[in-house]
């Protein structure tokens, strides 16, 4: 075992990838001899060459439209945008192209855009964004979004081996923050579609993913110590396709659910996710479906005004306390 | 055929390297295209036809003549067409049947009735259907010729684009990026003279879209777009310099479009006499005829018989496919995902 982090993860994931299948190769800006702004793709270029890690233009829809021709062809491209706020150029091809092509087309389209997402950082506005809702109203395509290190790597494997076209979004407040200890020389694959249950508890449920998944965990302990609540945790891991049985689940277990999510609020997935619950377990609810999510403005800039904005643990917590209550 | 040949002394040297046989095949493939389109509207006007109706009355030539440049077979060069190349699909191995089928909407058509007119594709005949989106096959183009560098195959991916499609953001940055990479590809720049109801003058500020591609650093030459021959011999340069590592190379070719932007399209912004003089002086398959003959490289009665058999072609395409059922409607639901394999169906069409 290695203690890694959740960003050495993601790159081991991905050397691993490189290493096993030569139809994987990588592209996006500054990946190469510079390593990726974040340093996930560091010393690849001097492994695989330039063949096979390519630095392109500041074309995001070029990036994921070559990807798209090449997966047609039967090649495996991974493309990274530089930060994930930038995967808005690219939206017509996402959505328009590549998520359409095997439905309409017949296309094969394996391909993976991965980049770092998320606030907490001070990134301001158009460094810190949450791109999930842009692309889960999109049939065709599949979103997973990583919490832990181990799934950090589990599943970008996964993703790149998937026949369908993922979007990989990976939390740059987790890249260094977050260390686990992962087995060597074992394959560490995460099943897309398939959530996690976190923490077991009998009062309430907790449903969340990528950072705010951390922050449920430590306003669960929390509760724990404070005010013996026994909360469970889930970690949806996948996006889309939700894993709604792992959801009613949990709904079923502990009759309150909790969604926290670090995206904004209107038309964030916590709604859906609310109306899956109404649509398959309304008889199981002792409480409304309650969300913390971020306001809805967009993200700030200064440490205040991010700070407000975004959902905090001690969000969580009183929030948590109000529906335990009701 | 053969006893039909004009003596050599008599005509000029078939130019480009083609054969006699070549000449008489892209006739074949401009008739099959024209015919194909006309019977497309007599469908359309019965109301066969579900959707719009595109022509490419006019630009035939180019369409046929480009892709005619290209090494086509299993695996070979590879193509992606605007809705106006029904032309190259046709050179590529697209059959009149799938075309019928796919603007009739019949569950065996090429999309099982998912999307329209020639948005299809054939990976190992070598070409690749565009979306609506104008642009957007230009990077993804550059990704097929992007494998083919990767893997060394001496393979060449063509795409086309339109004179209000180069307005487009997508364009830009795909021809740049498979500039950079030096990639095989060829850049088809139809100059047709009308985007939908826009001409170029509201469109782009330079005389040619030549102009605008060297710009990327790719080579780029303008040729009359109605002159099959020319049209061919310009291409097959660029095709054999991409095939040769030189990077990307375009042909911008000159035409005119003498149909509305789709059958619906009355055209009333276009002035009457330029639609007449294009139609009387400029037709590519009228041109091209008249060169054949004149040049004593075919006779009339060489290109009767292969209008015959167009014809005779496009009928039994029709008979077989006309009264051809519609998809069922369940089957909308599969294969939007490899996995999985379903989409659900929704409750309340289980009331």
């Amino acid at each position: 075992m290695a203690e890694v982090t959740y960003l050495e993860a993601l790159r081991q994931g991905l050397w691993e990838e490189m290493e096993r299948d030569d139809r994987v190769f990588i592209l996006g800006e500054d990946v190469g001899i510079y390593g990726g702004a974040f340093k996930v793709t560091e010393g690849f270029v001097k492994r695989f060459g330039e063949a096979r890690v390519i630095d392109t233009p500041i074309s995001e829809a070029a990036i994921v439209g070559a990807a798209a021709g090449a997966a047609h062809m039967g090649m495996r491209p991974v493309a990274e945008m530089q930060f994930i706020d930038f995967i808005s150029c690219a939206y017509d091809m996402l959505t328009n192209y590549v998520a359409t092509a095997r439905y309409r087309a017949g296309l094969p389209t394996p391909l993976v855009v991965r980049g770092p997402c998320g606030g907490y950082v001070r990134g301001g506005p158009f460094h810190s964004q949450n791109v999930e809702a842009a692309f889960f109203h999109t049939p065709g395509l599949k979103i997973v979004y990583p919490a832990t290190a181990r799934d950090a790597k589990g599943l970008i494997k996964a993703s790149v081996r998937d026949d369908d076209p993922v979007i990989y979004l990976e939390h740059k407040w987790l890249y260094r923050r977050i260390k686990e200890q992962l087995p060597e020389g074992e394959e560490v694959l995460t099943p897309i579609g398939e959530a996690r249950l976190a923490r077991e508890g009998r009062d309430l449920s907790i449903i969340s993913y990528g950072a705010t998944l951390w922050k449920s965990l430590e306003a669960a302990e929390q509760l724990e110590r404070d005010d013996g609540l026994a909360v469970e945790v889930l970690d949806l891991r996948t996006l889309l396709p939700l894993d709604d049985a792992a959801i009613m689940r949990t709904v079923k277990h502990t009759n309150k659910v909790l969604i926290v999510h670090e995206d904004t609020r209107t038309g964030g997935l916590a709604g859906e996710i609310a109306a899956r619950i109404n649509e398959q377990a309304f008889e199981w609810l002792d409480g409304p479906i309650m969300r913390v999510t971020a306001h809805d403005v967009p993200l700030p800039y200064a440490p205040t005004l991010e700070d407000y904005v975004l959902p905090q643990t001690d969000d969580i917590v009183k929030a948590a306390r109000w529906l335990a209550a009701y | 055929m053969a006893s039909r040949t004009a003596p050599a002394t008599q005509s000029p040297p078939i130019p480009a390297g083609l054969s006699r046989d070549q000449l008489l095949e892209i006739y074949r493939y401009l008739r099959l295209t024209r015919t194909l389109e006309e019977r497309l509207t007599a469908l359309y006007r019965q109301s066969k036809v579900v959707g719009g109706l595109f022509r490419s009355l006019g630009q035939e030539g180019e369409s046929v003549g480009s892709a005619y440049a290209l090494d086509r077979g299993r695996n070979r060069d590879f193509l992606s067409p605007l809705i106006r190349n029904l032309g190259s699909m046709l050179v590529m191995g697209a059959e009149p049947v799938q075309i019928l089928r796919q603007y009739m909407a019949k569950a065996e058509s090429p999309t099982r009735g998912r999307e329209l007119n020639i948005h299809f594709g054939d990976l190992e005949r070598g070409y690749l259907g565009q979306i609506s989106h104008l642009g957007d096959m230009i990077p993804v183009m550059a990704g097929v010729a992007l494998t083919f560098k990767l893997r060394a195959e001496p393979r060449v991916a063509l795409v086309y684009i339109g004179d209000g499609g180069m307005s487009t953001g997508t364009f830009h940055e795909g021809i740049n990026f498979a500039a950079v990479q030096r990639l095989p590809l060829v850049l088809i720049a139809e100059y047709n003279c009308w985007a939908y109801s826009t001409p170029p003058a509201k469109q782009f500020a330079t005389a040619h879209l030549a102009d605008r591609v060297r710009g990327y650093g790719v080579p780029a030459v303008t040729v009359d777009g109605n002159d099959v021959l020319a049209v061919y011999e310009a291409t097959r340069l660029a095709v054999e310099r991409a095939r040769r590592g030189k990077g990307v190379h375009a042909v911008e070719v000159k035409t005119y479009r003498r149909k509305g932007h789709a059958e619906h399209d009355d055209q009333h912004y276009v002035p009457k006499e330029e639609l007449e003089r294009w139609a009387r002086e400029n037709d590519p398959i009228d041109r091209y005829s008249k060169r054949l003959l004149d040049s004593g490289w075919a006779e009339q009665a060489d290109l009767k018989d292969i209008d015959e058999r167009v014809r005779a072609g496009v009928d039994a395409a029709t008979d077989a496919c006309v009264d051809e059922p519609a998809p069922e409607p369940e089957s909308a639901l599969p294969a939007v995902y490899a996995s999985p394999a379903t989409a659900e169906r929704l409750w309340f069409r289980g009331l």
